[in-house]
């Protein structure tokens, strides 16, 4: 290999990718040849460096210098100051990462302090297409032991020593997940990953196969030693077409190398992974259904038991992991268990990644050790709420988890303390609400989804989500009756214990936890047909301020539905029969006199 | 298909090339590439040094430019920052200059006091 004296490293995560990001990289390849660099400056295209919302975000090695919000055109003022004259761009770096005039280490800034980086550990430091630099970070070593120090029973001793559960949603011991499909005898297995992550907002587990897709293949490849596997699927959705290109070159080279096919490092053992492609139906990251999928059938869910353990994919003994479960292995098979036992909670061990979204400073990827408070993810890490607001609630868990209000703010975060509180852990989408949300109306939207993506085949979730909308609906729009939080109640209630897969089992979780944490601001909709946070149209009254009105006209001329009347240089009104709460008139007024309440 | 042994190899080969994008831990020698040092022929030096630090397989060596370091009549400056030690500032390099350096002060921790700035300011 080349020796070059710095590598800039260029974020091709789906979020920098989609501001462009390869216009850069093209740039600095043009650049670079154009003085004459380009024998002495490598050009590397990565996974998710975690803070989307500063991107593209482009690192330069040796300095580790971070340049945010990069343009194709800021790109020749980087060669020729930085790369040629050895001069940092100030005017281009992440504002925090400098100090004094200095620049700071990565590990000092806020948003990456607190972050333990285990499972992203390879994101944005290696070049995913490029199966070398996998192996350079310690890739393929923990296959390599397996295969040559392990027994199948020692790995599978490790995994439930590890304490490692399911990062999919529910928090199933991992390691007792496979001890059933090592116990079941069969003359084929299956393992499989679940990467149809189709949670609003949840993108951990694309960055983790855009950045790093070799951690989940070798721990397939492991997983399938452990239980006595030859096959594994990949379930990836196709609303991800970079994950599944670098999947694709991943298993490639992984192919070419003996890593994957047929005796692997002369041991003897043969495993391959092949793709399957999802068409996005939300049902289908659901186990059972995932399967009915990848088996070309229609994606509904089956009654478990059987398990897939005993019975899955093709009927045979299967185990079905999370992107990011897989991508934890191999730091615990070089590790050890203890090592991994030892970071997060009781219950709850090692990190978990979130996907933060909504109204928060540093919208991105973070991973936290278990136990971490939310106050620390959303203020220390995620740099809190934009626009001077106020934090209202925390949506963990996607349609299937809960809001988490200001007062739960400081409880550690685990799998059983969110689902104390009401929540889940789900994959880790984590959407932040500030005080101009309103509760009802996160509740309908994530309905809304529910009913959308229900798959239909058992009535409690087909009708019941369905009618439960329907209420929220009515609430939303001024026409609640008492008793409408009761009949919620009770279908929420009915739901949860009779739908047929996770996905009609949590549906009511959205409207639960905003009843049991906001219930002043259904009550307000209900019985005062007002809306706290001002949000819900239908509930909104404009009114004009007849002190501050100096009768200019703006407001009335502008009125698309002819609402507003009033003499020039006098104040005017709002005929409230006629408003379409379009908001237009607030927008127009120079003086700030009308508001909605 | 790859074996086991070479597999540790690739990890060897491939980790000297990745190692700038670690913490900086090992050496680290700087030229200065301002205006100044470049037109004093910074550029050749800056090649010596990293065909010099490839050649030897130095895997814990981060070669790094600076920006003009204020004394650019003694231009080309090359800095050596060994870890735990105090700064060594070499002056007027040359390729072949700077190719000893590395050898004798990056590998054998033998300061090439000659062509030092110290040295240089006595003359």
């Amino acid at each position: 290999m080349e020796m070059y004296r710095s590598h800039i490293m260029i974020c091709k995560g789906t979020g920098c990718s989609s501001s462009n990001s390869e216009q850069i990289a093209k740039n600095f390849e043009e650049e670079l040849k154009k003085y004459n660099l380009d024998k002495e400056v490598m050009v590397e295209r990565t996974g998710c460096f975690g803070l989307c919302s500063l991107g593209p975000v482009v690192i330069v090695y040796p300095e580790a210098a971070f340049y945010s919000q990069v343009k194709p055109e800021d790109v020749h003022e980087i060669v020729t100051e930085h790369l040629l004259k050895g001069r940092v761009v100030k005017r281009l770096l992440y504002h925090e990462a400098v100090e004094e005039g200095r620049l700071k280490s990565l590990n000092e800034v806020n948003f990456y302090k607190k972050q333990v980086r285990q499972v992203l550990r390879n994101c944005g430091v290696i070049n995913p297409e490029n199966i070398d630099e996998y192996i350079a970070f310690d890739g393929y070593k923990a296959l390599t032991k397996v295969l040559t120090q392990m027994t199948p029973q020692e790995v599978i001793d490790t995994i439930k020593k590890s304490g490692l559960r399911g990062r999919g949603g529910a928090g199933f011991p991992t390691g007792v997940k496979w001890q059933f499909a090592a116990n079941s005898k069969d003359d084929q297995k299956y393992v499989c990953c679940n990467a149809d992550e189709g949670d609003p907002g949840a993108f951990m587990d694309r960055s983790v196969l855009e950045g790093d897709p070799h951690s989940v293949l070798e721990a397939m490849a492991i997983a399938g030693y452990a239980i006595g596997s030859n096959q594994g699927y990949v379930y990836v959705r196709a609303e991800y077409p970079i994950a599944v290109k670098r999947l694709k070159i991943a298993i490639g080279q992984a192919r070419d190398y003996g890593l994957l096919g047929k005796n692997i490092m002369n041991t003897g053992f043969d495993f391959d992974i092949d793709i399957r492609l999802g068409a996005g139906a939300f049902v289908c990251g659901e186990e059972t259904a995932l399967m009915r999928s990848i088996e070309g059938k229609r994606g509904m869910p089956t009654p478990r038991p059987p398990f897939p353990a005993v019975k899955g994919l093709f009927g045979k003994p299967t185990i079905l992991n999370n992107v990011e479960t897989y991508a934890n292995i191999c730091q615990i098979i070089l590790k050890g268990p203890e090592w991994f036992a030892s970071i997060g909670t009781e219950k709850s061990k090692g990190t978990k990644i979130f996907a933060l979204g909504g109204k928060i400073n540093n919208t991105g990827l973070v991973e936290i050790p278990m136990g971490t408070t939310m106050r620390e993810i959303i203020f220390d890490i995620g740099g809190g709420i934009p626009n001077g607001r106020k934090f209202k609630a925390a949506q963990t868990g996607g349609p299937s988890g809960g809001c988490i209000p200001t007062s739960k703010l400081d409880v550690p975060i685990d799998y059983d303390n969110l689902i104390a509180l009401g929540s889940m852990m789900g994959s880790g989408g984590l959407i932040v609400m500030d005080d101009a949300t309103c509760m009802v109306d996160i509740a309908r939207f994530f309905l809304e989804f529910t009913v959308d993506e229900s798959c239909g085949k058992c009535t409690p979730c087909r009708e019941g989500i369905k009618r439960m909308l329907e209420i929220l609906e009515r609430i939303c729009t001024g026409k609640g009756e008492e008793g409408d939080i009761e009949k919620l109640e009770t279908l929420a209630r009915n739901i949860k214990n009779s739908a047929l897969c996770g996905l009609g089992q949590t549906a009511p979780n959205p409207v639960l936890s905003t009843l049991k944490y906001f219930r002043d601001e259904y009550e307000a909709h209900i019985k005062e047909k007002r809306c706290p946070a001002g949000v819900c149209q239908a509930l909104l009254k404009f009114t004009i301020d007849e002190a501050l009105c100096k009768g200019c006209g703006l407001c009335a001329r502008n009125c698309p539905a002819g609402a507003i009347s009033g003499k020039i240089k006098e104040p005017h009104k709002i005929d409230q029969s006629k408003c379409l709460k379009c908001g237009l008139c607030m927008s127009k007024c120079p003086f700030k006199a009308i508001s909605k309440k | 298909m790859k074996t086991i042994q070479e597999l540790e190899e690739i990890r060897r080969r491939t980790l000297q090339t990745l190692n700038i994008r670690k913490d900086r831990s090992g050496t680290r020698i700087v030229v200065g590439m301002a205006t100044c040092g470049i037109a004093a022929g910074a550029r050749p030096v800056l090649h010596a040094i990293m065909d010099e630090v490839k050649d030897n397989n130095l895997s814990d060596v981060v070669v790094a430019q600076t920006g003009c370091i204020g004394i650019c009549r003694l231009e080309p400056i090359v800095e050596v920052y060994k870890p735990g030690e105090e700064k060594v500032t070499y002056v007027r390099m040359t390729p072949e200059k700077a190719r000893r350096v590395v050898r004798e002060h990056v590998m054998l921790d033998k300061v090439v006091s000659e062509y030092t700035i110290g040295s240089e300011e006595k003359k």
